[in-house]
């Protein structure tokens, strides 16, 4: 089993790799390019502690092979804040202690940013549903949803 | 002196005594004493146990002191999560 | 020198507890870059891998390693014939957990493990291992396991408690209570005797266990892992390995969740074994179906209870039967359900037994106040149902019941100060309790309570030269409590909470702590944090003090700085803690403050939650639409992190009453081991969690502080049964009250 050489996108930066035909994409985030900030939880695409944007699609990268990410560009919670500046979302979840052990952070963080680009103004109702694929066991999600809809209100104020 | 109260399985192997009379100033004093005056409860001390002393929790500290008036109850090992 | 003492904690006014300061380590964990278990890596590192057995219980013919060995890149190959032996049994036992002996006690039982250059290798040389296997009869349910002709386990290894003639999976009897049971049932107008049954429910940590080893030809090692208790983990593994506590450091990585479930080792000994064969470090990090069947999970239950009310809603006895299995060893938590199981109420006449039963499932480990909910369960869906029964308001019984200050407790001592009948006013006040509710809606309540620890603990506070301070404590940050730490030193110190730093210590930096559990670490690590800049502060006083050439008596501490204590003492303007830190140098040497202690004192902790249900008669599906927790704090030093277990432990228990439980086959073998088949709650799945946060103060603490993270989990599993039996008007005694369950009950009403 020879391994493939594929060309990506990161966080906006080019980026080459090699890994086996059956390695995940977490895989090789995670043991390739030390981007561990992606958690696995369960492998399985259960607990979306792995989420990450293809292509501006939201997936669990346990679920995708590295190979997929030949030539398309991924976006996982390393690039999310842009310099010293954090991303909306994740200055509302330490406002909000939306976080205890913070293990399923980074998933939520890229669940709900995907949620936000795509619905601006979510009840919280259909907040609760979108991110019903990511699962927090410390919260009760409580906290979690204030801050996303919190932080869906400033950046819909920022316009 | 102390009276100390002890649960339903250490009374039961010193046939049903729910409470006894025990010469002691310390946790320590009060553990050793009890070894030495009831044999039958040896192997539960020596597994464990957690004491309450006026209504306080305590678990190892030997030189917690207990007064001639305190409450002394001896409890299962508590563990938690 | 003036300094608190212990007895101010209620009138005290506070300048920073009781703040919502943003946690320290909280950028860290929105940007990804905070190092979890499984982010841990070592050059040269190896990836260790586990072969667990398929038989729910089987003897151990033979192990066949020789063509893993073989395999080109594997490193290290590791049986319980590598491990030495030990004679301690608890140790014992926990080794047996981690590598199987004789016998393979339940599915997913490790027998073997390898460490390799890559997963993929290590995978692959765990096929080539050939185990002979002797499958033995297996027993997984605990009543079926106490019948005397049951498969064995063990051969005799019951304790003294247990009268003769019973199964050898009877393992202990603990009994509890006072006065005279038949004496207050005959004082009832009625005495309902119900069984009830509760499944095993796993913690469900989001992080699987993961651990990095590295041991050196010299003996010397180092461990990094996921834990709620480094220190643990060390006296631990040096147990099973027969080495020195001091030659095994262990570092904590940040823990993605534990709840109980990571008080104990799995994968560590058995990767410090792989990386001393190896020569190389070895990682090894558990598949979340490792995670299922062979870590955690609590105890399943069955419990008879009696118990008797006159028709104005007093309670006169109170008896329950407790029999919980905890997997394949001693030690489920029945002892604590028994004593638990009451303790809310002032009953004149009271006994619990317990049984601890073991049964072909793996070992359990403690779960947020182990065995507490299950017996709450029990007894407060009865008192339920006799109130109810009655045509009586539950929560006016419950209080008419209720444990107060001077009131024996079940389990034996009198109780000091406690918060149930306030959590219960103040349920009785909340606009939910009052809230109309509509068809196939009902409305439950129940109460809870939790012991809380103390226990060893030591902390190193350093003023550095520049006049921030850093904080070294031992016990893992399982959800804030960095920043709990920061604000009680600054609180203490009186400085900005921003000028403290608080780090967990590895342990070759604090001496022994005991683990992050029974609710201690707000109220341990606390105490002697506070402890600890006391000591500072009396340091400070008397640099200030020789400074001015007056006596150290002549000064005081207040607001940050020294001060002489009046005008007596001369005219000095105050020196603050940056000014003193500067000097240090040349006044004595650098200042510190330190605390070792065994912290005893914490207080027991109450709560009471009112749950509303919809119960879909179609599907038996059940509905969370409004939740309301109600507990005494004692002091909440971070309220967004007291509200946080309040919330996360309702939630929990709101799992373990309608979805989750261990499925097991008829083979003996876990049905569900993933998140897909084992459903936690789910946002979708939940209304807001309403929180209201009593303060009655711990005497033991200087700031009054209580534990109060285990006590959330003990009520919901009753609340809501008792809201789905006010909804349907049946009542489910076996919990998880899953859709078909609750639908069979419905259909057969």
């Amino acid at each position: 089993m020879s391994a493939i050489h594929v060309t990506t996108t990161i966080n906006n930066d080019a980026t080459e790799f090699l890994c086996a035909p059956d390695e995940t994409l977490l895989d090789v985030l995670r043991d390739r390019l030390g981007l561990t900030g992606s958690k696995e939880g369960c492998g399985s695409g259960d607990c979306g502690a792995c989420s990450v944007m293809l292509d501006g699609r939201l997936v669990c990268a346990c679920l995708v092979l590295g190979a997929e990410a030949e030539g398309r560009t991924v976006a996982t919670i390393e690039g999310m804040a842009v310099g010293e500046t954090l991303h909306p979302l994740q200055r509302k979840f330490l406002e909000h202690a939306a976080l205890q052990c913070g293990i399923c952070t980074p998933g939520f963080l890229i669940a709900a940013k995907a949620l936000l680009e795509r619905h601006p103004d979510p009840t919280e109702e259909e907040a609760r549903y979108w991110l019903a694929g990511n699962l927090c066991r410390c919260t009760g999600y409580d906290k979690i949803i204030r801050a996303v809809l919190d932080a869906a209100a400033e950046m819909r104020e920022a316009g | 002196m102390p009276r100390v109260k002890l649960w339903g399985s250490l009374a039961a192997s010193i046939d049903g005594q729910s409470e006894v009379e025990v010469r002691a100033r310390t946790l320590r004093e009060l553990l050793d004493t009890l070894k030495q005056e009831y044999p039958a409860l040896r192997p539960q001390l020596d597994r464990g146990v957690s004491v309450a002393i006026d209504g306080v929790i305590y678990n190892d500290d030997w030189f917690t002191p207990i007064r001639d008036d305190s409450e002394v109850v001896l409890l299962a090992r508590l563990k938690g999560g | 020198m003036a300094l608190d003492n212990k007895t101010d904690a209620g009138k005290r006014q506070f300048k920073i507890v009781g703040t919502r300061p943003l946690r320290p380590d909280g950028v860290d964990k929105v940007t990804g870059r905070a190092r979890f278990g499984a982010d841990m890596s070592a050059p040269g590192m190896l990836v260790g891998a586990v072969l667990r057995s398929p038989h729910p219980h089987a003897q151990i013919r033979s192990i066949d390693t020789t063509r893993a060995r073989a395999l080109p890149g594997v490193h290290a190959v590791v049986t319980r014939a590598d491990f030495p032996t030990v004679d301690d049994a608890a140790i014992a036992d926990i080794l047996d957990n981690c590598m199987a002996g004789d016998k393979a006690l339940y599915d997913g039982h490790a027998v073997a493990a390898v460490a390799a250059a890559s997963g993929a290798v290590a995978r692959h040389a765990l096929e080539l291992i050939a185990v002979d296997y002797a499958p033995l009869p297996f027993v997984t349910d605990v009543d079926a396991a106490m019948k005397p002709d049951a498969p064995a386990l063990h051969p005799s290894r019951a304790d003294e408690t247990v009268p003769p003639g019973l199964s050898a999976n009877v393992m202990a009897r603990h009994q509890f209570g006072h006065g005279d049971i038949e004496a207050g049932l005959a004082a009832a107008d009625r005495v309902l005797e119900r069984s009830y049954r509760t499944e095993a429910t796993h913690q469900g940590y989001i992080e699987p266990h993961a651990c990095l080893a590295s041991v050196g030809p010299d003996g010397k090692a180092d461990l990094w892992c996921c834990t709620q208790g480094q220190y643990m983990v060390r006296n631990t593994c040096a147990a099973i390995l027969g080495m020195e506590q001091g030659s095994l450091r262990v570092t904590p990585s940040e823990i993605g969740g534990g709840f109980g479930g990571k008080t104990t080792v799995f994968l560590e000994p058995v990767a410090l074994l792989l990386s001393k064969k190896a020569g190389r470090p070895v990682k090894m990090v558990m598949s979340r179906d490792e995670v299922f069947r062979a870590s955690g999970p609590t105890a399943s239950t069955s419990i008879d209870v009696r118990i008797g009310m006159t028709k104005d809603g007093r309670i006169t006895a109170g008896f329950a039967e407790l029999r919980y299995q905890g997997g394949a060893y001693p030690g489920s938590p029945v002892d604590m359900g028994s004593m638990s199981a009451f303790a809310p109420y002032d009953l004149e006449h009271v006994k619990t037994i317990g049984w601890d039963v073991v049964t072909n499932r793996p070992k359990q480990a403690a779960y947020r106040a182990p065995g507490a909910p299950m017996a709450a369960f029990a007894v407060e869906s009865a008192i339920d149902e006799l109130a109810r029964g009655f045509g009586l308001d539950p929560l006016e019984v419950r209080l008419k019941n209720a444990a107060r200050e001077g009131t024996r407790a079940s389990y034996g001592p009198t109780f000091p100060a406690i918060g149930l009948e306030a959590t219960l006013r103040a349920a009785k006040d909340h606009p939910h309790w009052s809230a109309p509710l509509g068809p196939n809606q009902g409305r439950g309540v129940a109460c809870g309570f939790w012991f809380n620890f103390g226990g060893d603990t030591c902390v190193s506070l350093n003023i550095t030269p520049d006049g921030t301070v850093t904080v070294s404590e031992g016990n893992p940050d399982i959800g804030g409590s960095r920043a709990s730490m920061s604000m009680m030193a600054a609180e203490e110190l009186g400085i900005p909470y921003e000028k403290v730093r608080t780090i967990i210590a590895d342990t070759g930096s604090l001496g022994q702590n005991d683990v992050t559990d029974g609710s201690r670490v707000t109220f341990a690590v606390g105490l002697a944090t506070i402890e600890a800049a006391r000591a500072a502060k009396r340091e400070m006083c008397k640099r200030a003090a020789q400074v001015w050439g007056i006596d150290a008596d002549a000064v005081i501490w207040e607001d940050g700085a020294v001060r002489p204590v009046s005008p007596n003492a001369g005219k000095h303007p105050p020196m603050t803690l940056a000014e003193i830190a500067a000097i240090a140098s040349n006044t004595g040497g650098p200042i510190a403050g330190h605390c070792e202690v065994n912290a005893e004192g914490a207080g027991v902790s109450f709560g009471t939650h009112i749950a509303d249900t919809e119960v879909d008669p179609e599907t038996g599906a059940v509905k969370i639409l409004r939740y309301t927790v109600l507990q005494d704090a004692g002091k909440a030093v971070h309220p967004d992190y007291v509200e946080g277990q309040f919330q996360g432990g309702a939630v929990q228990g709101i799992g373990w009453a309608l979805n989750e439980e261990y499925i097991y086959g008829d083979d003996g073998r876990l049905q569900n081991a993933g998140f897909l088949d084992y459903r936690i709650p789910v946002a979708s799945d939940l209304p807001m969690i309403d929180t209201v946060i009593l303060e009655i103060p711990n005497p033991g603490h200087p700031y009054g502080v209580r534990g109060v993270g285990e006590t959330p989990i003990v009520p919901p599993l009753a609340a809501v049964a008792n809201a789905v039996s006010h909804a349907t008007g049946v009542r489910l005694t076996h919990l998880p009250i899953s859709p078909p369950r609750l639908l069979a009950a419905i259909r057969a009403k």
